[in-house]
């Protein structure tokens, strides 16, 4: 041992501990806590009508209304991922010449200080016990190593070396996961697109850094349709759509919820939806001095005659909210009568209230008798180069997690000693990397075969 | 026979296999955690039934969903799997004396399903996010998960009862000892923590699915990672810095503390994508 370190033995010998790792996990489960209590991606004005001037300064300086990419966040995801791969490095330097030995070797007296090690005697000679034990061994657990003392023989057959690596294998998926969060952080992206009905569009918007981006092809919504169950929740919603590149259609495709559309990389997500503008509405016009009644069927934007040729209505368009001195009376379309003097009033025809455009008292009155209900619907588009390395990621964690915790190394030993006459004296233990209770058990087993053989 | 009828028959029937495994326990007679057990199974079986006739009506009420829809179905699962995962053990590990501490739980869940007002019982339809054959993968993994680290608790409650001298004149000296618990509390640990892994995992490919992003820090989501971290912590100081006994123990409690908030607490207290769970 030498007694001066250098800097880099001292940093290596610092990311390469135990405690660091614990320490660290622990740091990362305690700082999550707060994400979960204090509101993430919040406005300031949020986060000064809850906690006031002074703690805003203090979620401000550690990013706390944004925790999980704070600098300090992140850095400890860092140093857990310098110190898995040191600590990976440093160990499997070790146990790499025992998962892949040049010769496998094994010492008698190792077995023979087992706390599992259980002797038997049987009527039989050695050759003969010999020959049984090793179709039994080589059967159930693997190849025979025999080997030869001054009293007998012994044998060791193993099994499961190789699950020696599944620990390995476990923290080679966290980097992975890591790599993959990383990758999708850097050139992947997460937008929202409000579509409605017959509508088309290239572009998308990212709510969390207010931008748009362009997707490189258009989509066009077809159709919207949502089925609801009798108790008013929506039970399905889904949207047809169509992609157009450079002009021209690409092809159509239905998506739902949970059943999203890939194109070049872009996932097309079904995510929500919400009224859209209607654009052909039937009126009943009323003409108030005989109580005439004139349906009248009517795109926005058009114009058209009112009845006896007393004017021009032309339908402007349609509101979510009508604000009517103060009041909110909702869902609305808007028009404008000119007379024939060329006098112009605009008017507004809400859908909950009909005898709205009565009280104008006017010489015609509007009444909205049916219209197109239209829908937009509401897609999330995300892409994510890194997903393939997260994906990856999950699988080598199950695997390795399987490995590690429900299989282990096993080497089963069997020594036959020489006692008088004919009989001999059968030792039986085993070794493993983990789960001694487990291997206590398997020897008994044996035994109990061994006997029988 | 309906399915309320046969989940609360359910209830009384795990009622009465806890009170012959306490009674086990108080009087050291052998003979009446036996006819525990037995009774534990005969719940089990009401149990599994109760979740297939459920099963069946929703089918009949035209929703047509497995029975993992909301708070009241989930705790009756959460119950099943405590069950199952119990009868495992004893059988394997031939101790029932540890039946006082996993039976309890498996009653409380299903009763505070059966018999607190803020848990509806009735079959709601899905919302469209919840309809995908994710979830029943990853609720089924998630709950065994939660079944494993629940049971390594009541093992680890086992730590603090149980008196240093073997003779010593109290009930819980004929507590298994240390080694098995400490193998018992490990096993629970292990298999609770690879549940979890697979829950966490199965959640995020099918959050991926549904909405593009396979992790989003929604709360549930966070309090899943903590709780797996916890765990993640207690395998690494049992096997990397040797750590045993009582202060193990202590890290599966806090473990198991974590695991209620992430059922509970984020439902109760925080607000997020998860219904339930």
């Amino acid at each position: 041992m030498k007694k001066n370190k250098t800097i880099p033995e001292l940093i290596w010998q610092f990311f390469s501990s135990v405690k660091l790792a614990v320490y660290t996990l622990v740091l990362l489960a305690s700082t999550s806590i707060i994400g979960t209590i204090i509101l993430q991606n919040g406005t300031p004005q949020q986060y000064l009508r809850e906690y006031g001037e002074a703690v805003y300064n203090v979620i401000k300086v550690f990013n706390i209304d944004d925790m999980y990419r704070a600098w300090w966040f992140l850095a400890l995801l860092v140093i857990l991922c310098i110190n898995i791969v040191v600590c990976s490095i440093e160990r499997l330097s070790i146990t790499w010449k025992i998962i892949f030995p040049k010769k496998i070797k094994f010492n008698p007296d190792r077995f023979r200080k087992q706390k599992n090690l259980e002797s038997f005697s049987v009527d039989k000679d050695a050759p003969t016990l010999f020959n049984d034990y090793e179709s039994f061994l080589s059967k159930t657990i693997g190849k025979v190593i025999k080997e030869d003392t001054a009293t007998g023989t012994t044998m060791v057959a193993e099994t499961g070396r190789w699950t020696r690596i599944g620990v390995y294998v476990v923290h080679l998926s966290i980097i992975l996961l890591l790599v993959g969060a990383l990758i999708g952080s850097l050139f992947g992206f997460k937008a929202n697109l409000n579509l409605d009905e017959g509508a088309t569009s290239d572009t998308a918007f990212i709510a969390k850094k207010r931008v748009s981006i362009n997707m490189g092809f258009s989509i066009r919504c077809n159709d919207f349709n949502v089925k609801f169950y009798d108790t008013g929740a929506p039970e399905e919603f889904k949207s047809n759509l169509t992609i157009i590149e450079n002009g021209k259609e690409s092809f159509t495709k239905d998506i739902r919820v949970n059943h999203p559309l890939r194109y070049k990389g872009i996932n097309i997500f079904q995510s929500s939806y919400g009224s859209g503008k209607p654009d052909r509405v039937v009126f009943d016009i009323i003409r108030l001095s005989d109580k005439s009644v004139t349906k009248q069927s009517i795109k926005i934007g058009e114009e058209i005659q009112l009845p006896a040729d007393q004017g021009l209505f032309k339908l402007q368009g349609f509101l979510q909210n009508y604000d009517f001195r103060g009041n909110n009376l909702g869902e609305a379309f808007i028009g404008k009568i000119t007379f024939k003097d060329d006098k112009e009033i605009q008017i507004a025809i809400p859908l909950e209230f009909p005898t709205f455009d009565k009280m104008r008292k006017g010489a015609f009155a509007f009444v909205v008798k049916d219209y197109e209900k239209k829908y937009y619907t509401g897609l999330q588009i995300t892409k994510d180069p890194g997903v393939w390395y997260v994906y990856l990621g999950f699988i080598l964690m199950i695997i390795g997690c399987w490995v590690t915790f429900f299989m282990s190394h096993q080497s089963i030993f069997i020594e036959i000693e020489k006692t008088d006459g004919n009989s001999s004296k059968i030792s039986v233990s085993g070794t493993t990397n983990r789960n001694n209770q487990g291997m206590k058990l398997k020897i008994k087993k044996i035994v109990k075969k061994l006997k029988d053989i | 026979m309906n399915s309320s009828l046969a989940l609360s028959s359910a209830t009384f029937i795990y009622a009465l296999a806890s009170v012959f495994y306490i009674g086990s326990f108080s009087f050291k007679k052998q003979s009446l955690a036996k006819i525990g057990f037995m009774v534990l199974v005969l719940g089990f079986l009401d149990n599994t039934l109760g979740i297939i006739l459920r099963w069946i009506e929703s089918y009949q009420m035209g929703y047509g969903h497995a029975p993992f829809a909301n708070m009241y179905e989930s705790l009756v699962f959460f119950s099943w799997t405590v069950a199952i995962l119990y009868i495992f053990v004893e059988l394997k590990y031939k101790e029932s004396i540890i039946g006082v501490f996993a039976t309890p739980l498996v009653f409380l869940a299903i009763a505070y399903a059966s018999l607190s007002p803020d848990i509806s019982s009735q079959i709601t339809p899905l919302i469209p996010a919840l309809k995908s054959n994710w979830l029943i993968a990853h609720v089924i993994a998630c709950f065994l998960g939660y079944a494993g680290f629940a049971v390594a608790f009541g093992f680890s409650i086992m730590y603090f009862v149980k008196p240093n001298n073997p003779d010593a004149p109290t009930i819980f000296a004929k507590l298994p000892s240390v080694e098995i618990i400490d193998e018992l509390t490990y096993q629970m640990v292990v298999f609770g923590f690879l549940f979890l892994t697979i829950g966490i995992i199965t959640g995020a490919v099918w959050a991926n699915s549904a909405w593009g992003t396979y992790w989003s820090w929604d709360p549930k989501e966070t309090w899943s990672l903590i709780t797996w971290i916890v765990y993640a912590v207690f395998l690494h100081l049992r096997m990397m810095r040797g750590w045993h006994g009582k202060n193990l123990a202590l890290v599966s409690i806090i473990g198991f503390m974590a695991v209620m908030f992430t059922y509970f607490g984020v439902n109760f207290l925080l607000s997020g994508l998860h219904s339930y769970g």
